[in-house]
């Protein structure tokens, strides 16, 4: 397998209360072109840093180093009017640091901002990703993701025809289709409904077909099942392992239920305090995992065969 | 067998949508023994919250009974509610929300012995430390704000709050759902020791089965505001005979593991 992505030593920092938080501690991990990974960890342990930052959407402020390379055959046509800067020397941009003016960090590749000596080899500007064309990425809470005011016909046809160069038409024809493809009941009036008109599972419906306008290479999904109520949940599961695999797209899929993302990875990354604790094949971390604190994980999942925690005895009624 | 805790009979709550009338909650009755736990399973928009706001009278409801320790709870108002309410009481999915961020850990707990008068002044700090320790939290996190204080400990302090006026019946809406798994096991343990020692009834509201069915003792299955069925929980969960006890069951993510 070659790899989409390789991470290599990624670090983040951001501060909070005055306090500087060490979100990722020097990651290293491939992501293969085509696989389905799971990055799962608890609250704190960094999952999100590290999606936002495969992403380029680190909140300005946020000190990261290390670097995020992307391979160059993975990634559709360069994009025009960038070819010329795509030379070695390109001009070196910092992420995210304080007095920055991007309103987020411009997107992975060049990471190695605070790199000591200077700059690193960096990758020609043309092989960086662009956000929503790219990757595409679904967040947990669809209703802050969707413009409430915009009908959702519109928000989905805007990314294709920024990406896809497509006209209005042909930009609203491609989002009818997507709406199909996420199985949205009557997609034609479906195209001028509101947000607030659909229930939770059909707004992260609207939001993957969102995601998945531009024919990403990779979609990130970050709990975007987690709001969701059980049914809905295995419903929007299996629609983002449909759409992965006709797509041929590789999936990075954050979550804090390791069962969950079980059932739907390839590859299963542990993460706790910022750091990879373990990496490997789902069903090898599932059955033989090395580290402790994923068996720990694992032994705390109640699933429908564990034992009852409920002392029989203290019936009742 | 013992009286019922609370018994709620053919309870039924409606709304409108859209000009029509829509039934949150249609003809439910169930009763919770005393020390036991009655969980209510369903998807989203099933009855779960709206049957607990309606126990809790945060709602009225528009027809139906609810029965608390052999008294008609929707008759009671005044002196003679306020005085019943504190042997009835709620912990939320998110205690954050819950509390004043701002106040202290001791000023929650105070609150409700002050409020129902169950520890003079000078007496109340030492109640406050007894129920910290209660809850496996160290009498030190009294002067600490609420925000800064981890998800765990948070919830801690809201069951430490919640047994303060030592009640019969505590209503948990989805109050381990936001959780790390790893503190998850740890508060349902405390829940089920407190239980075992304080005969404490729970309505356990939660949408996650896998939890039902290590803690419950009996399960209600909701779908659109009516009981799908009910049994004993892992009877229930093992063999669902309801198309949504079917679907919840089906849906639960299963970790298939080949077991050492």
């Amino acid at each position: 397998m070659t790899a989409l992505l390789s991470i290599r030593d990624l670090s983040a920092r951001y501060r909070r209360d005055g306090v500087e938080l060490l979100a990722l501690n020097g990651i290293s991990l491939d992501v293969e072109a085509g696989e389905r990974l799971a990055i799962i960890g608890e609250s704190g342990s960094g999952k999100s840093t590290l999606a936002l930052a495969i992403a380029g959407l680190l909140p300005r402020g946020a000190r990261i180093d290390g670097t995020i390379d992307w391979q160059a055959s993975q990634f559709q046509t360069p994009r025009s009017g960038e070819i010329g800067s795509s030379v070695a020397g390109a001009p070196a941009l910092k992420v995210g640091e304080g007095d920055d003016d991007s309103a987020i960090s411009p997107l992975a590749g060049e990471m190695s901002g605070r790199t000591e000596g200077g700059a690193k080899d960096r990758q020609p500007l043309h092989l960086r990703p662009i956000g929503g064309r790219d990757v595409g990425f679904v967040f947990q809470d669809p209703s802050s993701s969707l413009d409430p005011v915009m009908p959702i016909g519109k928000q989905i046809a805007e990314v294709a025809r920024t990406h896809l160069s497509l006209t209005w038409p042909e930009a609203y024809a491609k989002a009818k289709t997507l709406l199909e493809r996420v199985r949205l009941p009557d997609p034609q009036s479906a195209l001028r409904a509101y947000p607030h008109q659909l229930s939770g599972g059909q707004k992260q419906r609207v939001a993957i077909a969102a995601a998945i306008a531009a024919g990403p290479r990779l979609l990130i999904a970050d709990e975007a099942t987690s709001a969701l109520d059980t049914i809905v949940q295995a419903e929007i599961v299996a629609l983002i392992r449909r759409l992965v695999a006709e797509d041929g797209m590789t999936l990075a899929f954050i979550s804090h239920d390791i069962a969950l993302a079980a059932t739907l990875a390839d590859r299963i990354a542990v993460l706790r305090h910022g750091e990879l604790i373990e990496l490997g094949e789902t069903r090898q971390i599932l059955n033989a995992p090395r580290h402790a604190y994923t068996r720990a994980l694992l032994d705390a999942h109640l699933g429908l065969d564990a034992d009852p925690l409920l002392d029989r005895q203290g019936a009742s009624a | 067998m013992n009286a019922p805790v609370l018994a709620v009979s053919n309870l039924a709550k409606h709304y409108r949508r859209g000009g029509q009338p829509f039934p949150a909650v249609d003809d439910v009755s169930f009763s919770i023994g005393p020390a036991e736990t009655l969980a209510l399973a369903g998807p989203s928009g099933s009855g779960k919250s709206t049957i607990a706001r309606l126990v809790l009278r945060l709602i009225e409801p528009d027809v139906g009974r609810v029965e608390f320790e052999g008294a008609d709870f929707l008759a009671l108002s005044g002196a003679a509610l306020r005085a019943r309410r504190a042997r009835f009481q709620m912990v939320f999915q998110d205690p954050l929300s819950a509390f004043n961020p701002r106040a202290t850990v001791a000023r929650v707990l105070d609150d409700p012995l002050r409020i129902h008068g169950l520890a003079s002044r000078t007496e109340r700090p030492r109640r406050i430390a007894a129920l910290l320790e209660r809850v496996g939290l160290e009498a030190g996190l009294a002067v600490r704000a609420i925000h800064e204080i981890s998800g765990g400990q948070r919830q801690r302090v809201a069951i430490a709050r919640a047994i303060a006026t030592r009640p019969s019946l505590i209503v948990l809406d989805e109050a381990v759902s936001a959780l790390d798994v790893s503190v998850r096991g740890q508060i349902l343990k405390l829940l089920l020791d407190l239980q075992r020692q304080e005969r404490i009834a729970y309505l356990f509201i939660s949408h996650d089965l896998g939890v039902i069915r290590a803690v419950a003792h009996r399960v209600v299955i909701l779908d659109a505001g009516r009981i799908a069925e009910s049994g004993e929980a892992r009877a229930v969960i093992a063999n669902p005979q309801s198309a949504i006890g079917k679907a919840l069951v089906a849906a639960t993510p299963r970790l298939n593991r080949t077991r050492p």
